[in-house]
């Protein structure tokens, strides 16, 4: 009887797991042996952890998001650019300044490419950087509290989409124009395009120990759009390519204007040359106003208002920046692991274009130019050319490596990933992806040593792949075993906001250096309570300081009276616990702004400024014990002018 | 008077009593579905500390719901007694084996058993204590439950199996003390029998 149970489970089991994977089985739906094999691929059983981490670009949310592989499992999203209320990042007093920017307090933000800090090329799992596209800034996150430390803006930008690429040894993050705005900034017409618009190259000094950042220097461009970027590394390390269209100079209906060259550029900056014109003084000191946000020793948000930057102009730092033609329009430029290599994403192009950095070198000592631009060398296509990859697919993107030779580029119009062999320029496989892929990612996939394993399509459309949900469709992640000859599917899952890039890191590097508690001993925060004896209740004219702690399960005080209307009410909520994965949350009736999570150890304020009277239930947001449901307290909130004085209970009352 | 071998045995053996003051005596350790990963205290001759940093603070807080008494090292006079007593039967053992005399090593071994099974009265009035004086306001009540820690071995007490077992020092203290009545029953038979001719 129990070994026909456990039949029938079985059974249903098998049929469980065919009925996810082969959901939608279109003309490429899986055949059922196949379909176990992926799901025993993938399968993480409960308890235990995924191999590597998966850092997944939000777009339009902001947020970061973070998956386990190969299970796809959400773990968590980590708010960047955008207030989320869900932790009250943005929303308490210690978080806001974070989102402060030249255009003032900045709510939201479209975040595109997820980068790991390196040591020598290679993934160290320190911080992650990621950009902000539409108000162009540059964000940190440490990896071993997730959570955003660090934002700066960059200034003369419009659109920091080729950013935040960084160089093998985390000395600098860069960040450019996507859409060429007048720089700096004026009131031209637009149809002066050609003449007044410019671009920026940014590039972000990183601190070797704190990871803070700084704006180093601008190389000052032609108007053209500055798409992607990646940094040499090895032999091209020292330089820097950008992915440049619209060398048309098209100000309208860009679809068209910009699509008419067969040849755009990659623009390739020799940083350490740029160092060298920044110390003999050829910069120009140029005024810029920016913020500057980050995470203090209080760890409280702060900003330092910026107000210059230093400028390089080619035409006054000879071999600076040169350009590569590169057929057309392209998007992604990658430079494989040896360093050698730097394949562009031509993606109106019919192959895909390989260069060599060796050719490249050549090429400048030969002075092979074709013309000058703006004072910068254009280099004969071919004497920088290794090779053309033929019958790379419809719109090829991007390119990620493993440590075998084989390159994998995403191709979006024909929606597939082409496998081909770097030396020999040659495809080898192609599968389909559903649909119409992005980015792709291979866990160290653009570093100097690959991991390989697996290969992520980051896709735009869904359609048939999940149950449909209205007119917006889930984005989604697949994932593709690398490991042999022919690539394989192996499982396809949702994702939170738009992911454009991500990466992936073995989880051995950051899993054991996670926080648990922040000390409660070393709590810097001016309005911190170190134990219930500390909590107190102090008005200064309007505003009302509540020093509280909370602690399973109960707010120390509970009772607050003597608020009145108008007042500013200022909850400093401490979480005096120092036990690992017990948040407290704080909310109270009619606040017009977000709940707070307060982490074991730290202190976050909310404030709320009642605008009536009456009293006004508060209660701890995370279910945090037993007797959650009675961690709660009541505000008394009195006439303006009132004689009710300002009480509160204390422990042991 | 004593054979060398003992005189040697019973000296470093009361040297070896010195390690109690490095190592802890006792181990208390909790598990629960909230705490896979483990929490508890360890009991020193001089203090109580927690097996992770904040263990003992979070023992505490857990044990408020039952209304217990927090655990407060400070509050526990025998961590101040202990440190002394332990010294003085070092010296016992130390003046036993220089003095050579029979006498002077079965003081030293009764001495030794009396306040070894002195420590584990002592150690389950504390048990019994927490376990049984209460606060009656806690949230927490269970007609007929106590919460008393076994004194050793292991014992379910509402979601948590508390195991109370010697640490090092607990055991090392053991080991010298049936080093000690080892030697003590040796030297009992050999002072019964005649002296050799």
């Amino acid at each position: 009887m129990a070994s026909r149970t456990a039949k029938w489970m079985r059974l249903t089991a098998a049929a469980a797991v065919f009925g996810v994977v082969g959901a939608g089985c279109g003309p490429a739906g899986q055949a059922g042996s196949q379909a176990a094999d992926a799901a025993g691929k993938v399968y993480v059983s409960p308890g235990t952890y995924d191999e590597f981490y998966f850092f997944t670009s939000g777009g339009y949310s902001g947020n970061l998001g973070v998956y386990g592989l190969p299970s796809g499992r959400l773990l968590q999203q980590v708010p960047v650019f955008s207030q989320y209320p869900e932790k009250g990042y943005g929303y308490s007093e210690q978080t806001r300044a974070l989102l402060n920017t030249s255009y003032g307090f900045m709510p939201w933000d479209d975040a595109h490419h997820p980068k790991l800090s390196q040591t020598d090329g290679i993934p160290d799992g320190r911080w992650l950087f990621i950009n902000g596209n539409n108000t162009p800034r540059v964000a940190r996150i440490d990896l071993s509290t997730f959570e955003t430390v660090e934002i700066i803006e960059v200034p003369n930008t419009g659109g920091n989409h080729a950013s935040p690429f960084l160089t093998q040894g985390t000395e600098y993050v860069v960040a450019a124009t996507r859409f060429s705005v007048p720089t700096p900034q004026a009131d031209v017409s637009i149809k002066e395009f050609a003449t007044r618009f410019g671009a920026m190259l940014t590039f972000i000094r990183v601190d070797p120990t704190t990871g803070r950042m700084a704006v180093a220097f601008q190389v000052k461009m032609p108007g053209y759009q500055y798409d992607i970027a990646h940094a040499g590394k090895g032999p091209s390390h020292g330089w820097a390519f950008f992915t440049t269209y619209n060398t048309e100079q098209a100000y309208s209906l860009l679809e068209r204007g910009a699509s008419q060259n067969d040849k755009d550029y990659i623009a390739a900056v020799n940083w350490q040359r740029a160092e060298q014109c920044v110390t003999e003084g050829r910069g120009q000191r140029t005024p810029a106003r920016y913020a500057h946000n980050s995470i203090n020793d209080q760890h409280i948000a702060e900003t330092r208002w910026q107000t210059e930057v230093t400028v390089l102009d080619p035409a006054t730092c000879a071999d600076l920046v040169y350009f590569l033609p590169t057929p057309k329009s392209p998007h992604g430029v990658d430079v494989d692991p040896t360093g050698e290599y730097i394949v562009a994403g031509g993606k109106l192009a019919t192959a895909l274009p390989v260069h060599s950095f060796a050719k490249m070198q050549a090429a400048i000592q030969n002075q092979a130019f074709e013309k000058t631009v703006d004072g910068i060398p254009v280099i004969r296509y071919e004497e920088v050319m290794k090779c053309e990859v033929q019958n790379p697919g419809l719109g090829p993107l991007h390119t990620e490596f493993d440590a075998t030779g084989h390159a994998y580029t995403s191709v979006f119009i024909s929606s597939e990933i082409i496998k081909w062999n770097l030396e020999r320029c040659e495809v080898v496989d192609r599968i389909p992806a559903y649909y119409s892929i992005g980015h792709l990612s291979v866990p160290g996939g653009d570093s100097r040593q690959p991991w390989g394993k697996y290969a992520i399509a980051l896709n735009k459309i869904t359609k048939d792949r999940y149950l449909p949900t209205g007119p917006e469709l889930t984005h989604s992640a697949q994932l593709y075993d690398i490991t042999g000859d022919k690539m394989k599917l192996l499982l396809d899952f949702p994702t939170v906001g738009e992911p454009h890039y991500a990466q992936a890191l073995p989880a051995s590097l950051i899993r054991d250096k996670q926080v648990q508690t922040f000390s409660l001993a070393d709590n810097k925060d001016p309005y911190a309570v170190k134990s219930e004896r500390e909590t107190r209740v102090v008005r200064q004219g309007t505003k009302v300081h509540v020093y509280m702690s909370s602690i399973r399960s109960h707010f120390m005080p509970d009772n607050i009276e003597g608020i009145q209307v108008g007042d500013s009410v200022f909850f400093h909520v401490t979480n005096l616990e120092q036990d690992w994965d017990v948040p407290h949350g704080f909310a109270i009736m009619g606040m017009r702004n977000a709940e707070i999570l307060v982490m074991p150890g730290q202190t976050r304020t909310v404030a709320w400024v009642p605008d009536r009277v009456g009293v006004y239930p508060f209660y701890c947001t995370d279910f945090c014990s037993a007797l959650h449901q009675e961690m709660s307290g009541w505000a008394r909130v009195s006439p303006r002018g009132s004689s009710v004085p300002l009480s509160w209970n204390k422990p042991g009352e | 008077m004593m054979t060398r071998t003992t005189r040697w045995a019973v000296g470093l053996g009361a040297l070896l009593l010195g390690a109690l003051y490095l190592l802890p005596l006792w181990h208390i350790a909790l598990k629960a579905p909230q705490y896979p990963e483990g929490i508890g205290m360890y009991i020193w001759v001089d203090q109580i500390t927690g097996q992770k940093p904040h263990d003992l603070q979070n023992i505490n807080g857990l044990n408020h719901y039952i209304g217990m008494k927090p655990i407060d090292p400070d509050a526990i006079p025998e961590l101040r007694f202990m440190p002394v007593a332990l010294g003085a039967l070092i010296a016992i053992g130390l003046g036993a084996a220089l003095w050579g005399r029979r006498r002077g090593l079965y003081l030293w071994t009764a001495a030794f058993t009396a306040g070894a099974l002195a420590g584990l009265a002592d150690f389950y009035r504390w048990g019994y204590d927490y376990g049984h004086s209460l606060d009656p306001t806690a949230a927490i009540k269970i007609p007929g439950m106590s919460y008393q820690p076994p004194l050793l071995g292991s014992k379910q007490i509402l979601n948590f199996i508390a195991t109370s077992l010697p640490a090092a020092g607990g055991w090392i203290a053991f080991l010298v003390l049936a080093l000690a009545i080892a030697l003590t029953m040796r030297e009992w038979r050999l002072g019964r029998s005649p002296a050799p001719a």
